[in-house]
């Protein structure tokens, strides 16, 4: 008990410290996912937008895959990617493994599909309030997307956090095509992993603590601006 | 006792069928809108007020039928001369003024151009002093005035109007007749449906009844209030319930 305590007191000091390789850590996490979640945003929310206005056969099922990939197991997303960038693989030569880059790629494969189908749902219910108005304005269904977007933008942040929330907690995909390399590609999660697996607790306390605090924020918006959005509708009910 | 100009397009209806599963919800042998002042289009629940509405504005294309404005088939181009308003207000989740200029945009007006518009329009809906507010947070009666105020931003040759006062007091009513009536005299042609019989008395110029899908009946107001000719009607004006 006294170890853990000695640890603990440890790893405040390492915060409160601003340890280099800490914040080194912290900086390259919050780089990484932060970059992942804008590229999934930029190619999610307008595929999202798109598959909620567009009526084609095949539509359901787009939509039941795309709910199905939400839940991917990181470690086989980690697993197709080190394939597609590794030296005999399909990307090999871009010699992107074991970078901060690869990181990024696995990342917004996890998280597109995520941020595709929370604005499907979004901008599906924005779009059965507003289809009738905007089609009388002569505005057609699919030139109506950026006005949706707009006009969700508040849900769509949540969208967004959610994504970033999935993005900095993952470990199994990041592992495995960043490989953990110090000064490198090593992030929060992968250096909590090894730090206590060395029995490094004190690291790896420190890391563990800053990430709960973003995991917490990133939450306590989305719920501060949730109901927020629910107001705002109930008002327009 | 109401001037209105006489320029505003005719609108012709011939055949218009609607039916769903087996049942027939509209029926329109004929219907030619073309006299002066507000049409307004009466009638209980189910009767296919809203549907004909629709159909007339090309929201719904029916089963079968036609539907001309000035002699010419509707199109999407008629569709941008046209504008409705809604029982339920659908406002963007923008300011007040945002909700204007959203649309006077698509007229290609310019950025000062869509100001001055927008202004001159809340200044006339007496919305002026809540141009900066989210839309989401006007009452019920300020919501319905910018909707009709954004249908009026595009200087409609027609504007349909689906029940727009059904949810509001009087005075918020009253408001939006005011409204509605301005447009009327600067030759928009109105064309709205209601519940309220003393609406149609107040706005109307032409009366159209509606019952089971069909037309029960057409007038100029004065005769359909002193004299009307259908069944359907006189049973309608008695207050009996027409279903």
């Amino acid at each position: 008990m006294q170890d853990f305590s000695q640890e603990f007191m440890s790893a405040i000091g390492l915060i409160l410290s601003g340890d280099s390789d800490l914040w080194e850590i912290v900086l390259l996490s919050l780089r990484v996912s932060l970059l992942a979640v804008v590229i999934a945003a930029l190619i999610g929310m307008p595929l999202g937008a798109a598959l909620a206005v567009a009526r084609f056969p095949g539509r359901r099922a787009v939509v039941i895959l795309l709910n199905a990939l939400m839940g991917l197991p990181p470690v086989v997303v980690g697993l197709l990617v080190y394939l597609c960038l590794s030296r005999s693989g399909p990307l090999g030569v871009l010699q992107l493994l074991y970078t901060p880059t690869a990181m990024i790629i696995a990342q917004v494969v996890l998280v597109t599909p995520i941020i595709t189908a929370l604005t499907r749902q979004t901008i599906e219910t924005l779009d059965a309030e507003y289809a009738e108005q905007l089609r009388s304005l002569g505005i057609s269904r699919l030139a109506s997307v950026p006005t949706l977007l707009w006009d969700a933008r508040l849900a769509l942040l949540t969208a967004f956090l959610a994504g970033f929330g999935r993005a900095i907690a993952e470990v199994g995909a990041v592992i495995m095509v960043g490989g953990n390399i110090n000064h490198v590609t090593r992030v929060m999660t992968t250096t909590i992993a090894l730090e206590t697996s060395k029995g490094n607790l004190a690291l790896a306390l420190a890391l563990g603590a800053i990430l709960i605090f973003i995991a917490v924020t990133v939450t306590a918006v989305v719920s501060l601006l949730a109901p927020q959005e629910r107001a705002s509708e109930m008002r327009h009910a | 006792m109401r001037d209105f100009m006489h320029i505003s397009p005719r609108i012709e209806a011939t055949g218009l069928r609607i039916g769903r599963n087996g049942a027939s919800l509209l029926n329109v042998a004929h219907l030619v809108l073309d006299g002066p002042g507000p049409t307004l289009i009466l009638g209980p629940n189910g009767a296919g007020k809203s549907l004909l509405l629709r159909c007339l504005h090309g929201l719904i294309v029916p089963d079968e039928g036609r539907i001309t404005m000035e002699g010419v088939p509707l199109s999407t181009t008629h569709r941008a001369r046209q504008a409705m308003v809604f029982q339920k207000p659908v406002l963007l989740r923008r300011s007040v003024m945002a909700n204007l200029t959203y649309v006077l945009r698509r007229q290609g007006l310019g950025w000062r151009a869509r100001r001055l518009r927008a202004v001159q329009l809340l200044e006339e809906g007496g919305l002026a002093a809540k141009a900066r507010q989210s839309a989401q947070s006007l009452s019920g009666g300020e919501a319905q005035r910018l909707a009709i105020l954004r249908a009026l931003a595009i200087e409609p040759e027609i504007l349909f109007l689906d029940e727009p006062t059904s949810a509001l007091d009087p005075s918020a009513t009253q408001a939006i007749e005011g409204l509605i009536l301005a447009a009327a005299r600067r030759g928009t042609r109105i064309v709205m449906v209601t519940h309220d019989i003393g609406q149609a008395r107040r706005l109307g110029a032409d009366i159209v009844l509606m019952n089971g899908g069909q037309v029960a009946e057409q007038a100029r107001v004065g005769t359909f209030f002193t004299d009307p000719q259908s069944a359907a009607a006189r049973r309608y004006l008695a207050g009996a319930l027409v279903i």
